[in-house]
């Protein structure tokens, strides 16, 4: 059966393998063309003027969006690739022996590869916490995890460049390991659901999937299309709102409300950061634009870590196994670290 | 007659893992109650830690992601020839 079957599969995987390095190569052209195009479309085509404001967003839209569009698929597809080769499963084996400390380190660093989605954050904080995983190591997990997330990481490096984007995984990664050894340490076992420390989940059954290249390319494949397909307006309304800004604010104009001098920036940027969770792929454009005005880089990152960390939707997910002091003291402590990493990141930079 | 199980507390996917549940069914033209477990005690006695799972025949056969029509078309077909 298997000797029947081969030859028709490589020569399937030979086709699969030209078609990426196909659609690799056409992705490298398109990178290429973006600059020249937009400008030609902008200064030649619609035939703008060069220095004039409206002229100035145009080309700015018309770069910036196809630029992280790219990106995005082109990253979610790299990401996807990765995480075929990491599951909840095999993480938490992973963190099975370690102690805290350790184990808050590793925890946020699975967090980075392990595919998670916030709809399940529950089956996974019990799977952890009964496989007898510390709390404080599943909570380091369960900051990471969300906050250190594909999509923003990406539009941070196509819109920021890569420093800002390694201090924002810095950033995500420390303050997970802190908040998660925190709250380890405040010992609020007895706040977790009673109905939690009473599951005896069924050992016996684990899936142990066999994954060819071809599966994994697959999945990523399809995660890229759900992914893009789920961000790519708000990436195009954010940038659009951004464009707008860049070509007709003045520079400095809110270096007064949004600089590192107004000391109330940090903790009313996260504040307002909290309820626009769905929008982060909008968002950080046009916090880009922000910074270039005049607003500093440690409120700008605070508000962004708000953005995408602390999510409404998420808590309440959460609220079925945590119960309420813990619930508010997990987000109270990510909360406070974002606010101190932000007056930390105005104050150095 | 199967048994299929959809693992979920009603997120987007699960619907989606749910409707492709059905349309197999259909398409096979066999006999199968399609089940929605919610609840998470019930869901982790499959010891599936992310969600949406799909379970047939009390066995589970995939979780954390939406399988393709193929997919289950293999699975409900494999169970049907072992039962």
């Amino acid at each position: 059966m298997t000797t029947l079957t081969s030859p028709s599969l490589s020569h399937s995987n030979k086709r699969l393998y030209v078609t990426l390095g196909l659609a690799v190569l056409a992705w490298l052209i398109a990178y290429n063309l973006i600059q020249p195009l937009a400008d030609w479309i902008a200064y030649t085509a619609l035939g703008l003027a060069r220095d004039s404001h409206f002229g100035e967003s145009v080309a700015f839209f018309l770069y910036d969006v196809p630029k992280i569009l790219l990106l995005l698929s082109g990253m979610v597809f790299a990401i996807s690739i990765i995480r075929t080769f990491f599951s909840p499963e095999r993480t938490r084996a992973l963190l099975g022996g370690k102690r805290e400390g350790v184990g808050n380190v590793f925890a946020a660093m699975l967090g980075i590869v392990t595919p998670f989605c916030s709809c399940s954050a529950v089956p996974l904080f019990i799977g952890f916490v009964e496989s007898g995983i510390p709390l404080g190591v599943t909570f380091s997990f369960l900051i990471a995890a969300p906050t250190i997330n594909e999509v923003a990481v990406v539009m941070l490096f196509g819109l920021f460049g890569w420093k800002v984007a390694g201090l924002y995984v810095a950033t995500g990664l420390v303050i997970a390991i802190l908040a998660g050894f925190i709250i380890g340490r405040m010992k609020m076992e007895r706040y977790v659901e009673d109905f939690v420390w009473q599951i005896k989940s069924g050992a016996g059954q684990t899936l142990d999937e066999k994954l060819t290249w071809a599966d994994r390319i697959e999945r990523a494949r399809l995660s890229v299309k759900e992914i893009v397909g789920k961000v790519w307006l708000y990436v195009v309304v954010g940038i659009a709102i951004g464009a707008g800004i860049h070509g007709y604010v003045p520079e400095d104009a809110l270096a007064s409300i949004l600089g590192a001098q107004a000391w109330w920036s940090v903790p009313v940027a996260v504040l307002i950061g909290i309820p626009l969770y769905s929008n982060a792929a909008g968002m950080i454009p046009i916090v880009g634009v922000l910074i270039e005005k005049g607003a500093s880089l440690g409120t700008a990152l605070a508000f962004m870590m708000s953005v995408i960390g602390l999510s409404l939707p998420e808590a309440v997910i959460l609220r079925r196994v945590l119960k309420m002091p813990l619930l508010v003291t997990f987000f109270g402590v990510i909360a406070i670290a974002i606010i101190l990493t932000g007056y930390l990141f105005n104050w150095i930079l | 007659m199967l048994t299929i199980k959809v693992l979920g507390s009603g997120c987007a996917n699960c619907k989606r893992v749910e409707q492709i549940a059905h349309k197999v069914v259909d398409e096979l033209g066999i006999e199968a109650e399609i089940v929605k477990v919610t609840e998470y005690p019930e869901i982790m006695k499959y010891n599936v830690m992310s969600t949406p799972g799909l379970v047939v025949n009390e066995k589970l056969v995939s979780y954390g992601r939406i399988p393709t029509l193929a997919e289950v078309t293999t699975w409900l077909a494999d169970a049907l020839q072992a039962a």
